[in-house]
């Protein structure tokens, strides 16, 4: 096991590395100088002469990517331009908030996603399935801001079930989960949706091989064969998936807190934005590449767990 | 010179895609999409003639103003008509996607067959930067690549485009590695003609039907994604109405008129639902394992 890790954690050097050299070239070509975005047009040539010594970039182009790259190799992913603040403090301040959200969505999406997926493959074609495909269907055309929106005048506005602004206190874990629930709905049905599919075709799948007959035929009971044989053999799709869509739960997560004015990295990253604070934007970018590498790491390690015989590939 | 040999050696099926209408056809899901998005092509393209107002007129004495009455779908702060705004609205969320997903279809997928085809070390790096690529999150790339670029049309077609170039050149690769050891392609190597000419007038061909499906089911994201972009503030500038924009505006003002975030929300809906039932019927009609559901 430990060996698997190992190489699978080698293999992904590469692609970290073709990460980091894509963000120090996207942030590179912009035009404008981050000295005079900084210090605005009037500014004398000392002071951006000094602003550029700060932030590195009087140096060769050369010299700041191995710097860059040495920064990123020690967990250093610079500060922001505007706060001078490190990001990672900045990021950590904020991050559990945004990791309640992202947690409390794939929760709800894998507990109504699975479920009325193997539902819909054991009644297919019948109305129960064709329901389950058109909601699903209906549930990932949903933008998620439009989603949010709707579910916070109805809950919030109209029936004032749950707060307008979500901003949870960390300390206090009944007021943690109500804050996050209407969030993690708007965010975990389009999940719910994206899992129902897969699970479904995973279902049908699976449930028409030979070993299914097989279990049957040997007098396992039915709710047995479905949710042990047939399921454990449909999830390695249904674990691609939800990989996958951590890439676009991230994207999601930001405008579900914009929708809910959750804190959150969501947050940082549209004053990021706003305020054109680029080594904050480079920073953030990292660190989301970072994550969108380990979850494919924890996906492959779960193969292994799942089926065996890929330890061995 | 070559024709009867092309002819002979070539796969006899018709073209993947005209089966696929024919069978997608039948569907009813498809077809409700057909309808749904049809009428908001007709809608975005007639906009000038059937819009009752100027989209972008402010008219401050009528401002939130509630559905019903003069105005169909009510005013905005700024007394702008809500339904003519959407109309033309369309024209932005239509023009962006189509061109984002065209430039992604055809980057990408001569990135993928180009891949495919020449195969050994470079195939390896090629894809090897495509799942770089992969592993931006889509939004935040997106996000990223407007900000730095600046709020314009044609750089939101790009920052759509490059996150969309990556699964096309997958979905083109992968029948191009399989074709490209079929017998009427190693005929064509044989009788020396151009690697251009394979690839483009006989393997594009025979990939064309599943990289065109897959088209159909990416213009929804793009859809999605640019109205995320705009919802953010990060769209075309206003005072052009943009379907994110308008529910961001709306939004703003939820409080005092609920319609002008509900409206503009629908409208997104809407059409990605429609392009999303267009796809989803198009792919359960190419895709052989779903074929006889």
């Amino acid at each position: 096991m430990l060996g698997f890790v190992l190489r699978r954690l080698l293999a992904a050097l590469p692609t970290l590395f073709a990460v980091l050299t894509l963000v120090f070239v996207i942030v590179r070509i912009v035009p404008g100088d981050p000295a005079l975005v900084i210090l605005g047009d009037q500014a004398t040539p000392e002071a951006a002469a000094a602003v550029r010594a700060r932030l590195g970039t009087d140096q060769p182009l050369w010299r700041q990517y191995i710097a860059f790259l040495g920064a990123a190799a020690t967990g250093d992913f610079g500060s922001s331009m505007v706060t001078n603040r490190p990001i990672l403090a900045e990021v950590s301040a904020v991050l559990p908030h945004t990791v309640d959200l992202t947690a409390a969505s794939m929760v709800i999406g894998i507990v109504i996603g699975i479920p009325a997926g193997i539902w819909a493959a054991l009644h297919r074609n019948r109305a129960i399935d064709v329901a389950a495909r058109l909601l699903s269907l209906l549930g990932l055309s949903f933008p998620v801001f439009v989603s949010g929106i709707y579910l916070l005048l109805l809950f919030a506005l109209h029936w004032r079930w749950f707060p307008v602004i979500s901003n949870a206190d960390l300390d206090d874990p009944l007021d943690r989960l109500h804050k996050v629930l209407l969030p993690a709905v708007a965010l975990g049905l389009t999940m719910a949706a994206y899992i129902t599919r897969v699970t479904r075709g995973a279902m049908l799948a699976s449930l028409s091989e030979d070993y299914i007959r097989t279990a049957r035929a040997k007098g396992v009971p039915w709710r047995r064969v479905v949710w042990v044989h047939g399921l454990r053999n449909a999830s390695i799709p249904i674990v691609t998936v939800v990989g996958l869509y951590v890439g676009i739960l991230i994207g999601n997560s930001v405008l579900t807190e914009i929708v809910f004015n959750r804190p959150g990295l969501g947050k940082v990253i549209v004053g990021a934005l706003n305020q054109r604070d680029y080594t904050m934007l480079q920073g953030l970018m990292v660190i989301y590449c970072f994550l969108i590498v380990v979850v494919n790491l924890i996906t492959d390690l779960l193969y292994g767990v799942i089926d065996p015989r890929v330890k061995q590939t | 010179m070559s024709t009867a040999a092309e002819v002979e050696l070539a796969p006899t099926r018709p073209s993947g895609l005209k089966r696929a209408l024919a069978r997608a056809r039948g569907n009813p899901t498809t077809l409700a999409g057909a309808i749904i998005t049809l009428l908001i092509v007709a809608g975005a393209v007639l906009a000038p003639w059937i819009a009752p107002f100027d989209p972008t007129e402010q008219n401050i004495i009528d401002r939130l103003q509630s559905p019903g009455g003069d105005y169909l779908l009510g005013t905005d702060q700024f007394g702008r008509d809500v339904f003519s705004r959407l109309l033309y609205g369309a024209r932005i969320s239509l023009v962006v996607s189509l061109g984002a997903i065209a430039a992604a279809m055809v980057t990408g997928g001569t990135i993928g067959m180009v891949s495919g085809y020449i195969g050994g070390r470079f195939d390896l790096i090629t894809m090897q930067v495509m799942d770089v690529l992969l592993s931006f999150p889509s939004l935040i790339l997106g996000l990223m690549v407007v900000a730095l670029l600046g709020p314009e049309l044609e750089n939101l077609v790009i920052a759509i485009a490059l996150t969309a170039i990556a699964p096309f050149a997958r979905i083109a690769r992968a029948p191009t590695l399989v074709l490209k050891e079929r017998a009427f392609i190693e005929a064509g190597r044989a009788m020396g003609f151009s690697h251009l000419r394979i690839l483009f007038a006989h393997i594009l061909p025979n990939i064309l039907s599943e990289v065109l499906v897959m088209g159909s089911l990416w213009m929804a994201t793009a859809v999605r994604v640019e109205a995320s972009l705009s919802f953010i503030g990060l769209g075309v500038k206003p005072p052009t109405a943009t379907w994110g924009g308008m529910t961001r505006d709306g939004f703003e003002n939820i409080l005092d008129a609920p319609w002008l975030a509900v409206f503009p929300g629908l409208a997104i809906l809407l059409l990605v639902l429609g392009l999303n039932m267009i796809g989803d019927g198009l792919r359960d009609a190419t895709d052989p394992k779903l074929r006889n559901e």
